[in-house]
């Protein structure tokens, strides 16, 4: 698409040839007069020549002039528009994307081959019992050959190319039997052809890659449809950076665009974008996504800042710092890079099943052959027998057996929100019988909330509300929320003044008036977070808690109803997780636990024989998210995070990691099912075609009744209603 | 059948077409984006339009 508008637009454009195609990712486009707004948006800007939105992707793709504009000028304009917008991290999916547009022709060219070689071979089938003469039919076969030569050549390159990899790295997958099978039914079709005899196969042929080539298609479409939803997620956490020049000016730049010993300015209330050392400025840090902790941590000159934290308090001055070895982020890295390695040796079910299948046909095949051979029959005869065998357990049903199913969960799920990315998470996350929690931000909401009593001091929380409201620090956020909550209105303030790490202080009511900590406030005793103190009062204070999501505590006692084991491992203090592990019912849980120590409990917990599914959301959930045998992030989660779990779950709700689960096993078992028909199906036809009473008519309607019973069973799923099921069925 | 000899070439050389027509629009990225089409069908400006109001030369 976007090559036809370069050239159309270099028509009209002199020195076309810098041109730039810029692609973002606008997720908030979701109807026509988005498109518009957005593209006029765009376009109004200098520099820009065209713009096209893209409402099925939710992408714009933007031609600009370099020279004049800049993806951050488009990023800025589109967000005044109300559109906020990011551009792609990397195109790290146009190999997907060029795997599937070079799927989508074959399977056309595959299509045309197979209709009108089945026109012909009906023709002869029917000719047959009627007045087609011998000179005829062979003319129909030839036709067919002059179609199918090319077709197959053409439309089974995938499977050959798949097929020859893996035996050469002496492996055996799907692809090798059905290339196998297709290029000896091609071959012998061709040479029986010459001899105008009866046992044409073209049809078979081609008719089996076009049903393969359109599950491939509506596979590789589907991920690429998570995976573009999954990168537009991430592309709108990654942000923009607030550069300050040597000369002291400021400029908004892309994060990824930072170098080690820039210095970037972070406001209050914004996320840091990159790693660095605060050169100036005082304030509380949010990190909640980095470790677990709900409580900011008070940051001052020469403390470390990490990328996506959030900046609570004052406004900071931050020097970015290479990545060096001894950084948090690259020590995580490569605690995800070992804990991945295990899971790479997972093999997939349909491998696993042509493991099996593949030695078992082409030993049946040589079987036929021999046995025939042994019973006088002359050698073409019995090769036809042979080949007959191995057209006949043509992978078809086997090959779409996982596939379809996969296609169907995957978009069942796509439309609950949960967006799967790893190709065998499905298979994984059918095997787990230990589901392991992170708390801040996935067992909770990661908000703060005012912890309800009977005995809260309404007057104080009016008042502390409003002076709150000034701040954007989180226990201020809360606060006038709670105030909210509680039915109070909130009045302005004026002269409120911000004490990086202290609290807030106020003289407008003609005395002096402060929220926040404990020993700022001037009040002592009890673990309160946040306190009010009006002069020549008693301080008040207010506890606050991360709460668990509203279902949270159901979704727990679902999941330990049916046998599976829940545990939580938190970085955050010892009394919150106890608080939140008691209000969800885990009994198993870990308070103050490291990034490896989460590590090492998966480790265990693999060691002991469960298969842990790991939920979490945070930088210090990476490692365990690698390791685990599966692993689930909400969609809130830092993109290290996001990038290393299997599927990532949108919405407020915890209730998906069950319709995940759920809808992971009942694909298992719609899988096995499938297996079951396709073997049912060859024990039937396979001792036919040894007998050789298998004639191409019969191969054909087996083969299409078998695919199509095949992908029906797996289109149940769409709409079965699924309970969790209990582990271990 | 004498009347094949002119049948078949003709239903292959449709068939051809419309094989050809679909590869067209495939790569022309007439399938890109299928939501975004119905939209556009009933919006009333376009890429010509929208162009036109961005430079002052082209509305005198």
């Amino acid at each position: 698409m976007e090559a036809a508008l370069d050239v159309t637009l270099a028509r009209q454009v002199p020195n076309a040839e810098v041109l730039q195609t810029i692609v973002l990712s606008v997720p908030s486009i979701v109807c026509g007069n988005c498109i518009r707004s957005v593209e006029n948006a765009l376009r109004a800007l200098r520099g820009v020549v065209a713009a096209r939105a893209n409402l099925t992707t939710k992408r714009v793709s933007v031609v600009v002039d370099p020279s004049r504009t800049s993806t951050i000028d488009l990023t800025t304009a589109l967000e005044r528009a109300g559109f906020p917008a990011a551009p792609l991290v990397d195109n790290s999916d146009t190999d997907q994307a060029a795997r599937t547009s070079e799927l989508i022709p074959r399977a056309g060219v595959a299509g045309f081959a197979a209709a009108n070689i089945m026109l012909l071979s009906v023709s002869v089938w029917s000719g047959q019992a009627s007045d087609m003469d011998g000179s005829v039919k062979d003319l129909f076969h030839w036709l067919s050959a002059l179609i199918a030569l090319p077709a197959v050549a053409y439309a089974g390159q995938p499977f050959f190319k798949s097929a020859f990899a893996a035996l050469r790295s002496r492996r055996l997958n799907m692809d090798v039997p059905i290339s196998l099978g297709v290029l000896l039914a091609t071959a012998m079709s061709l040479f029986q052809t010459m001899r105008s005899s009866e046992q044409i196969y073209f049809d078979a042929a081609v008719t089996l890659l076009f049903f393969l080539l359109i599950g491939r298609v509506l596979d590789e479409r589907m991920r690429t449809k998570a995976r573009g939803a999954a990168e537009n997620l991430i592309g709108l956490r990654a942000t923009n950076a607030t550069l300050v020049e040597p000369d002291q000016t400021t400029k908004a730049v892309p994060a990824s665009s930072l170098k080690p010993g820039m210095v970037i300015a972070v406001a209050a209330g914004e996320r840091v974008a990159g790693d660095g050392e605060v050169i100036s400025g005082r304030s509380e840090i949010d990190e909640s996504l980095i470790s677990g902790e709900t409580r900011p941590r008070a940051v001052s000159i020469g403390d470390s800042v990490y990328a996506g934290t959030t900046n609570c308090g004052g406004s900071l001055r931050v020097r970015i710092t290479a990545a060096e070895d001894n950084t948090l982020l690259s020590e995580i890295g490569r605690m995800m890079l070992a804990a991945e390695q295990s899971r790479g040796r997972y093999v997939r079910l349909a491998d696993r099943a042509s493991q099996i299948y593949a030695p078992a046909v082409h030993v049946l095949g040589l079987l036929t052959f021999i046995v025939w051979m042994a019973l006088g029959a002359p050698w073409d005869q019995s090769l036809t027998h042979a080949i007959a065998v191995l057209i006949i357990t043509c992978p078809c049903a086997l090959a779409l057996a996982v596939p379809a199913v996969q296609v169907a969960a995957m978009s069942r799920l796509f439309n609950k929100g949960v967006i799967v990315k790893a190709p065998d998470g499905l298979e994984r996350l059918a095997e787990i019988d230990c589901v392991v929690f992170d708390k801040t931000g996935t067992l909770t909401t990661g908000e703060l909330r005012l912890k309800t009593s009977d005995d809260v001091d309404t007057v104080a929380l009016g008042r502390a509300g409003s002076i709150a409201a000034a701040s954007k620090h989180p226990y201020a956020q809360a606060l006038t929320k709670a105030a909210r909550a509680e039915g109070i209105r909130i009045q302005a303030v004026d002269g409120v003044e911000e004490i990086p790490g202290s609290g807030l202080l106020t003289n407008s009511a003609g005395f002096e008036e402060k929220v926040g900590s404990a020993a700022w406030v001037g009040a002592r005793g009890r673990n309160t977070s946040i306190w009010y103190a009006a002069e020549g009062r008693p301080a008040v204070g207010f506890d606050f808690i991360d709460e668990p999501r509203t279902d949270a505590a159901a979704c727990v006692s679902e999941l330990r109803q049916a046998g599976y084991l829940v545990g939580l491992l938190s970085g955050d203090r010892r009394e919150a997780v106890a608080q939140t592990a008691a209000s969800c019912g885990i009994e198993d849980w870990t308070a103050e636990v490291r990034p490896d120590q989460k590590l090492q409990v998966i480790e265990a917990l693999k060691a002991r024989g469960y298969k842990s599914l790991m939920v979490g959301d945070g930088l210090n959930d990476a490692p365990a998210l690698a390791a685990g045998h599966a692993s689930l992030s909400p969609a809130s989660a830092i993109d290290i995070a996001q990038n290393a779990a299997d599927a990532v779950f949108q919405g407020e709700i915890l209730r998906p990691v069950i319709e995940t689960l759920a809808v992971a096993k009942a694909a298992r078992r719609l899988a096995l099912q499938n297996f079951g028909i396709a073997i049912l199906y060859n024990s039937v036809f396979v001792p036919l075609a040894m007998a050789g009473y298998v004639t191409p008519l019969i191969a054909a309607l087996a083969m299409s009744g078998s695919s199509i019973t095949v992908t029906a069973n797996a289109l149940r799923l769409r709409s079965m209603t699924l309970p969790l099921p209990n582990v271990g069925t | 059948m004498t009347s094949l000899a002119w049948l078949i070439p003709a239903a292959l050389t449709l068939g051809m077409m419309g094989l050809a027509a679909f590869l067209w629009a495939l790569r022309s990225g007439q399938f890109d984006d299928l939501e975004g089409a119905k939209w556009r069908a009933i919006s009333d400006d376009n890429d010509r339009l929208a162009m036109s109001e961005r430079s002052p030369a082209d509305d005198v």
